[in-house]
């Protein structure tokens, strides 16, 4: 937040607004790492927010989803922080358990494949697990014609990441009775399984594999920021798992009137319309001039799969203990 | 004859810093473990995880040892033209941040790697880096360098005159001088080595091939982001107390005295440089496998130099900035934990490497939560942390040489009235330059490539590079990443060969 | 007058007696086998090693409890008499003042002392540069600066060839004794201690005796030298 070089002019101009600039409230959002990064989603964010705010927001970025709520529950009801903004619906039943997050009282006209009724937390974006693959190559059609295929792939762990909790969730939820014999089949098309969702992209770009486990949207960075239309999705026969990605006000917030505020922007224009080319994600409510040139091309799933974070919570160990014994065969 | 020991060195800071090791690995451990709620014992995978940890670090250390002494002798004996950049450069894969190091390992071992399409081009079978044998050769690319450093240094500090009496009595070199040596120096870099992989969890994670090849701290990392399971974590930390605490014994026991005694700084001659071949057979070989995955990470980075955001580097310089801190910290601890030394001392020298950087990270931040905000501290807790988790390297390689001051001229600055400061000043620091340069540019060179505990406390202005790194890629721009990962290797060697190249002055290492 | 009043010296299952006056100004010749104790009497004498019981005294003074630094001593060890980093006039000048840094009386102080060594214009060399006796040469020079009355001499020219050797005996005598310093040398060698030393007290037995006249003792060794020097 320091820029030496204005400090000159600023200073001056705050010594007369000191006594304003004193009451100007700070609203402080936390959030994972690439959101707040140049490139992503937090600058463009801030200004527009700030805006129409009179207020200071600011972004922590700290690691990933599943850090976020692990930094929250550390720091407890003491917390400075007013919202939390990045976690998943694989989080949100512990997120809830702590105890620690307020009803968000926004009702809004959200854009999902799915019914979205959660009282605490509130989709910013979403969008669908998937492989993505090269144009030009053999792709697979389902899980289980990956699992007997030769293509190659490489996966993240779910104890790690978030893309590998989700494809544990998709198998789970796509064969519910044969997810351990899946397993079995995928085990030898598995070229390795990393710990986060960069590694395997990037091994992926580097050619050890034939897709990477990643999201239906991923092809549109390619073809918008790069204009290279040489990655796409593998559609699947059995439906594709879903990321929601919610934001959460915390109770213990000083700013209560201004959190309220920012959960209400979270679903409006100046906030959903920066999302899709800076987070290539879904947005949560379509803004009014549509998706971006490219999104178009991306696929579309006939079926979305996505379990209630509580059966997700429940199911988790067990989806876990299957997915460890088939691949440590 | 055997005279008391003299103690001239002031003690109170080395207390000091072995009191602030503690509380950063101990402490932090305990933290941790106040705050969790009672936790289920250990499962089926807990104690799979434990086994696949041991014996990957008892293969990664004793493969990079018995590799590294023939490098070391070779290049202990020979002179050649450009030595000393190839010395620096082979520490490059130690100081490199894991992800880092390990695209360069697939650029060559990969897939699609340089070793794969060559063989396939010839018409054989491809091979698989992914398994078991892929964590082993991943942690003896990143050991192996710094397994021939400490080896080298054993060979160097062997005082010319003793190879000049070996010479002249004709008696076998190997057996008078350089077993007796090795005996002093390899189980502590077994040791060291040995611990380094038992904390490692994103090389055996990636190279592994799933969860078959799960360490304790993955389980560590699990149990901290995923399940919030304090408890579960701070245990798992105690496991890896406990694995260090026997393996540390182990090495202890079976570690030589090194009686070398003092000599007069000339200039190693040898007599003994028969069969060149050999030498430079282990020289070359080291270097190919050394230096290709490197030269790929730069060959890939180089076109992302040009189109990484302005933000990288001023992420650059703030990494730079901590490590000379963490740098500075470092070794001022070293220094005072070697003046103090003992065996107390040998302990809290190991602990940092035994400590798990999670644990640590979430320690401190459970320890200054209720102080300041995380976000406020992050970069000071950054230099301290990673001060401590460089201690172990950097006193590794200052401990003998304070020793050695003492021993030899501890008398002589007794007799003529040193004060201890002016000991300090006047012949401890200068006598301990060489392996002091060494220990600065490793522990600046591990800060910068450091991200564990930045990630936990960090928002935005307080970027690194490592983690400017990271979230590039974590936006797909992985050209750019690729771009900051020759910069963040650019200068980390270079801020090594500073201090290295410093600490060496116009002494011939 | 240096004295050893019921010394008591001991590590190990090592053990030395001594209750022994040292006279003033004079050089002392410490003989007896190896092992005997002939250093380890210097080391408590300089204060590296504490006595398990009785006194050490100088000019009346008791200097048990001093620390080595305190006492009225320099000292000259086996070897490590300089430090290799160091130049010799830094070397040198660590006789006058425990610190690096000089003033340019001092300096010339270096200088003349260096000068009367034999080593004029070797100031800025380093040890390693120098022969061994030049060495040997150099240590003596910060001895001679430091002014300390009591000089112990822990077979610091054992290396030397004889021709040397007897040069910086030579040049303890004229530079050291005759200023008025009390030295007290270990040698081995009864050539030695015929060449400058004024009395010699054997070693032997674990027993230090009373130092006594050199020409009259080597003239009618008492038991213990008569051993040592095989007669």
């Amino acid at each position: 937040m320091q820029k030496p070089i204005y400090l000159p002019v600023v200073a001056g101009l705050a010594l007369c607004a000191t006594s304003t600039l004193a009451e100007t409230p700070v609203l402080q959002v936390l959030t994972y790492d690439s959101f707040v990064s140049d490139w992503g989603p937090g600058p463009a964010i801030e200004n527009a927010f700030e805006a129409e705010c009179a207020c200071d927001l600011e972004f922590v970025g700290s690691s990933d989803g599943a850090a976020l709520l692990a930094r929250i529950q550390l720091e407890g009801p003491r917390t400075e922080f007013d919202v939390v903004l990045g976690l998943d619906t694989n989080l949100t039943a512990a997120a809830r358990e702590t105890g620690l997050f307020a009803p968000h009282g926004v009702t809004a006209d959200l854009d999902l494949p799915i019914a979205w009724d959660d009282a605490d937390f509130l989709p910013f974006d979403w969008g669908y697990f998937a492989f993505v693959g090269n144009a030009d190559a053999e792709a697979a059609v389902s899980l289980r014609n990956l699992a007997v295929s030769d293509l190659k792939i490489v996966i993240q762990d779910p104890r790690s990441s978030t893309p590998g909790l989700g494809l544990l969730m998709w198998v789970k939820e796509a064969h519910p009775d044969d997810a351990a014999a899946i397993w079995e089949a995928l085990a030898d098309n598995i070229v390795t399984v990393t710990p986060g969702w960069s590694e395997a992209y990037g091994m992926f770009l580097d050619g050890e594999a034939d897709a990477v486990l990643s999201y239906t949207t991923s092809p549109a960075y390619h073809l918008i920021a790069e204009e290279d239309a040489s990655k796409v999705a593998w559609p699947f026969e059995e439906g594709h798992y879903m990321q929601v990605e919610v934001a959460g006000k915390l109770a213990s917030t000083d700013q209560s009137e201004l959190a309220d505020q920012f959960m209400a922007f979270i679903v409006s224009e100046g906030f959903q319309s920066v999302i899709p080319t800076t987070n290539w994600m879904y947005p949560a409510v379509t803004p009014e001039a549509g998706l971006p040139d490219g999104f178009e091309t991306l696929v579309t799933p006939a079926v979305s799969l996505l379990k209630s974070p509580e059966d997700a919570a429940a199911i988790r160990a067990e989806a876990l203990e299957e997915w460890r014994n088939a691949l440590s065969q | 004859m055997a005279q008391r020991a003299i103690t001239i060195s002031p003690r109170w800071p080395g207390v000091l810093a072995g009191a602030l090791v503690l509380v950063l690995t101990l402490g932090t451990l305990a933290a941790v473990a106040l705050r969790a709620e009672l936790t289920t014992g250990l499962g089926t995978a807990d104690w799979a995880a434990i086994r696949f940890t041991v014996v990957q670090a008892f293969l990664s250390a004793l493969i990079s040892v018995v590799l590294a002494i023939p490098v070391a002798r070779a290049l202990a004996r020979r002179r050649f033209w450009g030595r000393q950049a190839f010395i620096t450069l082979l520490g490059a894969p130690f100081l490199l941040p894991v992800i880092v190091a390990v695209v360069g390992l697939i650029a060559v071992f990969g897939r699609n790697g340089i070793l794969n399409s060559t063989m396939i081009w010839a018409g054989i079978e491809p091979i698989s880096i992914y398994g078991f044998h892929g964590v082993i050769l991943a942690h003896v690319f990143f050991n192996l360098p710094l397994a021939v450093r400490f080896i080298l240094q054993g060979w160097l500090a062997i005082p010319s005159e003793r190879f000049r009496l070996a010479a002249s009595l004709n008696a076998p070199i190997g057996r008078v001088l350089e077993i007796p040596m090795l005996r002093a120096v390899v189980p502590s870099t077994f040791l060291v080595i040995f611990l380094i992989c038992l904390t490692s969890f994103a090389v055996a994670l990636t190279l592994g091939r799933g969860p078959k090849s799960t360490t304790v701290e993955l389980a560590i990392y699990q149990a901290l982001r995923f399940d919030f399971d304090l408890g579960r974590a701070a245990m798992l930390a105690c496991i890896q107390f406990g694995l260090c605490a026997v393996a540390a014994v182990i090495a202890w026991r079976v570690t030589g005295v090194d009686a070398m005694g003092a000599g007069f700084d000339r200039t190693v001659t040898r007599w003994d440089k028969r069969r060149p071949f050999w030498d430079y057979l282990a020289i070359a070989l080291a270097a190919l496998f050394l230096l290709i995955p490197l030269a790929m990470v730069v060959l890939r980075g180089l076109p992302g130099l040009l189109i990484m955001p302005s933000s990288v580097w001023l992420a650059a310089v703030r990494s730079v900035l901590v490590a000379i801190g963490s740098a500075t910290l470092c070794c001022t601890m070293a220094i005072a934990l070697g003046l103090l030394g003992g065996r107390a001392v040998a302990v809290v020298g190991v602990l940092p490497l035994a400590a798990s950087g999670l644990v640590v990270g979430t320690g401190a931040f459970l320890i200054v939560y209720p102080f300041v905000s995380p976000s406020d501290v992050a970069l000071v807790i950054t230099m301290l942390v990673n001060a401590t988790l460089a201690l172990p390297f950097v006193l590794r390689a200052i401990g003998p040489a304070i020793v050695a001051v003492h021993d030899d001229f501890g008398r002589l600055a007794v007799s003529v009235g040193l004060t201890r400061w002016r000991w300090l000043w006047v012949v401890v620091l200068p006598r301990i330059r060489r392996p002091l340069g060494f220990g600065a540019g490793l522990s600046a060179a591990l800060s910068m490539g450091d991200l564990g505990v930045i990630a936990l406390f960090a928002g935005k202005a307080e970027e690194t590079l490592p983690l400017a790194m990271h979230r590039l890629m974590g936006a797909y721009r992985m050209d750019a990443a690729a771009g900051a990962a020759v910069l963040l290797l650019g200068v980390s060697l270079l801020i090594f060969w500073i201090c290295d190249h410093w600490g060496r002055g116009d002494v011939d290492l | 007058m240096l004295i050893c009043e019921d010394l008591e010296l001991r590590y190990d299952d090592f053990s030395l007696r001594a209750d022994v006056r040292f006279a003033a100004g004079a050089i002392t010749a410490l003989i007896g086998p190896s092992g005997a104790g002939k250093s380890t009497l210097l080391a408590a004498i300089a204060g590296f090693l504490p006595p398990a019981s009785g006194r050490v005294s100088w000019a009346g003074m008791d200097i048990t409890a001093q620390s080595p630094a305190d006492r009225p001593v320099s000292m000259l060890f086996q070897d490590n008499n300089l430090f290799p980093h160091l130049t010799i006039a830094q070397n040198v000048g660590l006789g006058l003042r425990p610190g690096l840094r000089l003033s340019s009386s001092q300096m010339s102080q270096v200088d003349a002392v260096l000068e009367s060594v034999g080593l004029a214009g070797m100031g800025t060399r380093k040890p390693a540069a120098l022969s061994g006796g030049q060495q040997s040469r150099a240590a003596l020079a910060r001895v001679l600066l430091a002014d300390r009355p009591l000089v112990l001499l822990d077979e610091p020219f054992a290396a030397l060839g004889p021709n040397l050797k007897g040069e910086m005996l030579d040049l303890v005598k004229q530079r050291l004794a005759d200023q008025g310093r009390t030295v007290m040398m270990v040698t081995h060698d009864p050539d030695d201690a015929k060449r400058i030393a004024d009395a010699v007290a054997v070693v032997a037995d674990g027993v230090v005796s009373d130092p006594a006249p050199t020409a009259a003792l080597f003239d009618n060794p008492p038991s213990a030298l008569a051993a040592y020097l095989g007669r």
